[in-house]
């Protein structure tokens, strides 16, 4: 086992302003960059605030900008940095901060509340619901999410437009629309809800030109551009644009 | 000084995890204002760490299964300890739990005829947890969130509010549960009135007033240095109840996981799922030798295969064969994996191999464990699909928690106040089976929530008033870290960092009262322990209260150091061997201890902490005997089986 002391910049303040402070700290072996931050708690800084809870890769709470790059805290390594480099970390750039590494990401949840619920069908009890595998795997991969909201960060649409934020759901509501307009239960459609034409027309599915940022940054590899926005789009197109591939999506689902 | 906001609910739910949201949900749902106080931002609690599944007698994989073989299973786990009607009415309910999950929108893995998958689990007769590949925790929570989500959005709907009936304070943390003072005798006095908390984020007092408090805030891992457990694992919810005046029941059962990872040190503890064994992993030593077929004790002898040949067999041909060791209860594997890397046939990093590359092809590894794959490659640069994990014991639930009633989730002693999941005591006896956690969380979350909004709308109009003392003691309390270097008296001595003493917290806990015991190691425990609490009074802060993660810990530490306590005295005390309790001087399972109960209360309930001096401590025990465990889920066992755990008169009654 080698140790080394590698060189941090952090940002720290609030939301007056604040700065990068510089840090010199022990790293050992197989350590992530999360593993550093909590050493400078318990060594040189025990008040720089850092949100964090499973430091596991599974709850997506420590998101941060690593050298620019939005990345989990927790499942970046030390040893994919050279040595010698000066490792920078603030916070998300796209969220307003609360203090040092923590920003308020309170905007996530409030575009949450705004796509509707799933809709169980009528006429099916607990325990009656029958689906295939294959008819589940779409939205599965879509709801191995784990809120990091590094994608929400990342969104060019959101990150330098804070006056897009009102009409833009960002790309994991709007995979959450996606989840949820493929759910082979979901009984949206019965209710007169068309959760493809509210994606364009309500959460700004309309905004997003595929630039696949998001993707880039999913910890859980998630093809959110691929399989969840483009085909939201190409079915907004088919809608606008011809009523026979609209008329037949519409028999389709209900027979099946 | 009380200048401190005031909210009025009907039903204050602290913690936010599987059995919080499902009770907030109940409870929301059965007509009562209920709000939700978490550590975390919501969604992010210590549930979506579950992997394997919930354990739930729907028998789409098996056609045999019931509940009378879950609650079987249940019991044998336990040991026997198990409070019988908790077992019970969890194997008979959690099949509707899970279910219900799938109205509210949840996508659980399929079988061939399209119902609910069910994979195979240490402990567990028949396949039978509902699964999403390695990431079920996650499911259920953001299950959970989304049907929150979608009763607001019917609030909304209604009040123009969202948060009218049901609302989330997130990054909040609750130090003391309000209990009523002011009303003079007779069934009024020390009923709950409400909760003091902070705002993680501003630092920031306020008062949730309610009749009733459901506390559902998990386990107590943090206590210990090598732990699966999050951060918010430091027993807040144990130590709640215990200030509040209500026991704690058999605190001395831990729950070591059999499979954490080994290397590299910083990830050290973190869980490697017990699916990797359920769909065919197998644990070898440095000799290459599957080893846990040396330990299958005697209770199990029947139920186990003998021979590696049908172990195999059985993956394919479970009617005409046995079961594999490596799913042996966690209790049995992880001291297993223990005595292996002790008697110096442990794996380079001072484990064990967990092996599935030579087991199934790496496509079917990558689809099955897909975290796990993942987990590997990214923090210990270990490609599973090719070579073997390393993993040893990893500290991953309490069994022991608040006393509970059985029926009602209600604590005893203390009117209002509620309790469900890892918090609670009694339902996993000795020992927990995987997936009984998950199915636990939903069934007794959803009994708490039912009966706090019951009990809620049963005092409408007598709501018990929050006493303002109380409310000034709590912020003082909380404050205190701040002041900590001003010189008291009787207290002198250099303000202590708070990352420091949770280190050595952690080492104690770790290496004195740990996964196998010894009498005057805990005596060694418990005298560090003193010393801590007194050391822990002086432990000091910088900086403002604005989010501020030293002063966060510095309020934690009386948490840890109340439940470090209550596990080493009720340790000490059980001279036998049972479940997670293994005590080197007291090797084996003794039938006269399996219908004790140790309880554990505050010694001082008056004086709150600050009157206690170190030596003393602050836990008083108390033994009770458990209820008999009625003759037709007795009937359900054969006499054989149960002459192994009862004692004689409890075999005639």
């Amino acid at each position: 086992m080698s140790s080394y002391e590698a060189r941090f910049k952090v940002w720290r303040g609030d939301e007056q302003g604040g700065g990068l402070e510089d840090f010199t700290v022990e790293v050992n072996d197989g350590e992530v960059v999360l593993d550093i931050v909590h050493r400078l708690q318990a060594t040189q800084a025990p008040d720089l605030a850092v949100r964090w809870n499973c430091k596991a890769g599974k709850c997506g709470s420590c998101s941060a900008e690593i050298n620019g790059r939005p990345r989990l805290m927790c499942m970046t390594r030390m040893s994919v940095f050279d040595r010698a480099e000066t490792i920078t970390v603030t916070p998300l750039r796209t969220f307003p901060v609360i203090r040092d590494l923590v920003t308020d990401v309170g905007f996530n949840y409030r575009k949450a509340r705004e796509v509707p619920a799933f809709v169980p069908p009528a006429g099916l009890g607990a325990g009656e619901y029958r689906m295939m595998q294959e008819d589940v795997d779409r939205s599965q991969e879509f709801r191995k999410c784990i809120e990091c909201f590094l994608c929400q960060d990342t969104c060019h649409v959101v990150r330098d437009h804070e006056e897009n934020k009102t009409a833009f759901a960002g790309p994991r509501f709007l995979m959450r629309i996606a989840e949820l307009d493929m759910h082979p239960l979901d009984a949206a459609a019965e209710t007169g809800l068309d959760r493809g034409r509210t994606a364009q027309d309500e959460h700004g599915l309309g905004y997003c030109n595929i630039t696949k940022c998001c993707t880039e940054v999913c910890p859980e590899g998630i093809k959110i551009t691929d399989n969840a926005l483009i085909p939201m789009k190409e079915r907004a197109v088919d809608r606008k644009y011809d009523p026979l591939v609209w008329l037949g999506s519409k028999i389709r689902r209900r027979s099946s | 000084m009380s200048v401190v906001d005031r909210q009025e609910w009907d039903v204050v739910v602290v913690g936010a995890g599987g059995a919080g949201l499902r009770a907030a949900i109940e409870a929301r749902e059965r007509g009562a204002r209920t709000a939700v106080i978490c550590k975390s931002l919501f969604g992010k609690a210590h549930t979506v760490m579950a992997e394997g599944g919930i354990a739930a007698a729907m028998a789409n994989a098996n056609e045999h299964d019931n509940w009378q073989v879950h609650f079987r299973d249940t019991m044998r786990g336990g040991k026997f300890l198990n409070q019988w009607r908790m077992a019970e009415l969890h194997a008979q309910e959690a099949p509707d739990r899970v279910w219900e999950l799938e109205t509210w929108g949840a996508l659980f893995d399929r079988t061939k005829d399209g119902r609910i998958s069910q994979r195979n689990f240490g402990g567990h007769e028949y396949p039978r947890l509902a699964h999403v590949g390695d990431r079920t925790g996650l499911e259920l929570i953001r299950t959970l969130q989304q049907k929150i989500v979608a009763l607001q959005q019917e609030d909304f709907k209604e009040t123009g509010d969202y948060e009218s009936r049901l609302k989330v304070f997130q990054e909040c943390t609750v130090t003391r549960v309000l209990k009523d003072t002011a009303s003079e005798g007779g069934s009024a006095a020390g009923r709950v009135s409400g909760v003091f908390a902070y705002e993680r984020e501003t630092g920031r007092f306020f008062v949730l007033e309610a009749p009733a408090v459901v506390i559902a805030t998990g386990g107590i891992g943090k206590s210990f240095k090598v732990t699966s457990n999050s951060w918010e694992y430091t027993g807040d919810g144990h130590a709640l109840a215990l200030l509040a005046g209500a026991p704690l029941l058999n605190m001395e059962f831990v729950q070591f996981h059999p499979t954490g990872m080994v290397w590299p040190p910083s990830v050290k503890g973190i869980l490697v799922t017990e699916s990797v064994r359920g769909d065919g992993g197998v644990l070898r030593n440095s000799e290459g030798k599957r080893f846990m077929f040396d330990y299958i004790p005697d209770v199990f002898k029947e139920k186990y295969a003998e021979s590696e040949e049908e172990a195999d067999r059985w993956y394919e041909d479970p009617e005409n064969n046995r079961r594999p060791p490596e799913l042996l209860p966690r209790d049995e594997v992880a001291r297993a994996i223990n005595a292996e890397v002790k008697a110096g046939r442990g794996s380079p990093h001072g484990g064990v191999f967990l092996d599935v590359s030579t087991r199934m092809p790496a496509e079917v590894i990558r689809r099955r464990l897909p975290s796990m794959y993942h987990q590997f490659k990214e923090l210990a640069d270990v490609d599973i699909t090719a070579e073997a994990m390393e993993v040893g014991p990893t500290c991953h639930y309490v069994m022991g928690g608040i006393a509970v009633d059985s029926d009602t989730a209600a604590a005893r002693g203390v009117p209002g106040l509620f309790a469900a999941g890892e918090v609670a005591g009694g339902m996993h006896g000795s020992n927990r089976l995987g997936g009984n956690s998950l199915s636990d969380l939903l069934v007794f979350g959803r009994r708490a929530g039912w009966h706090a909004a019951e009990y809620a709308q049963g005092v409408t109009y007598q709501r018990p008033p929050v006493d303002d003392a109380q409310v000034n003691a709590a912020a003082a309390e909380a404050l205190r870290p701040f002041s900590a270097e001003a010189d008291r008296e009787g207290e002198a001595g250099p303000p202590e960092n708070p990352y420091t003493l949770h280190q050595e917290l952690q080492q104690t806990m770790n290496d004195l009262v740990g996964i196998i015991r010894r009498e005057g190691e805990m005596e060694q425990a418990l005298r560090k322990l003193a010393e801590l609490r007194v050391r822990a009074r002086r432990a000091g802060v910088e900086g403002h209260r604005q989010f501020n993660p030293g002063w966060h810990l510095a309020l934690d530490l009386r948490n840890m150091l109340l439940v470090s306590e209550c596990v080493a005295r009720a340790a000490l005390e059980r001279t036998e061997s049972r479940g997670g309790h293994t005590r080197e001087d007291h090797p084996t399972m003794d039938r006269k201890w399996r219908n004790v109960n140790l309880l554990c209360t505050l010694a001082d309930p008056t004086g709150g902490l600050a009157a206690t001096d170190s030596g003393r401590g602050q836990i008083r025990l108390a033994r009770e005997s458990t209820a008999p465990i009625r003759p037709d889920l007795l009937a359900l066992f054969e006499k054989e089986e149960l002459v192994k755990y009862l004692a004689e008169e409890e075999l005639y009654e």
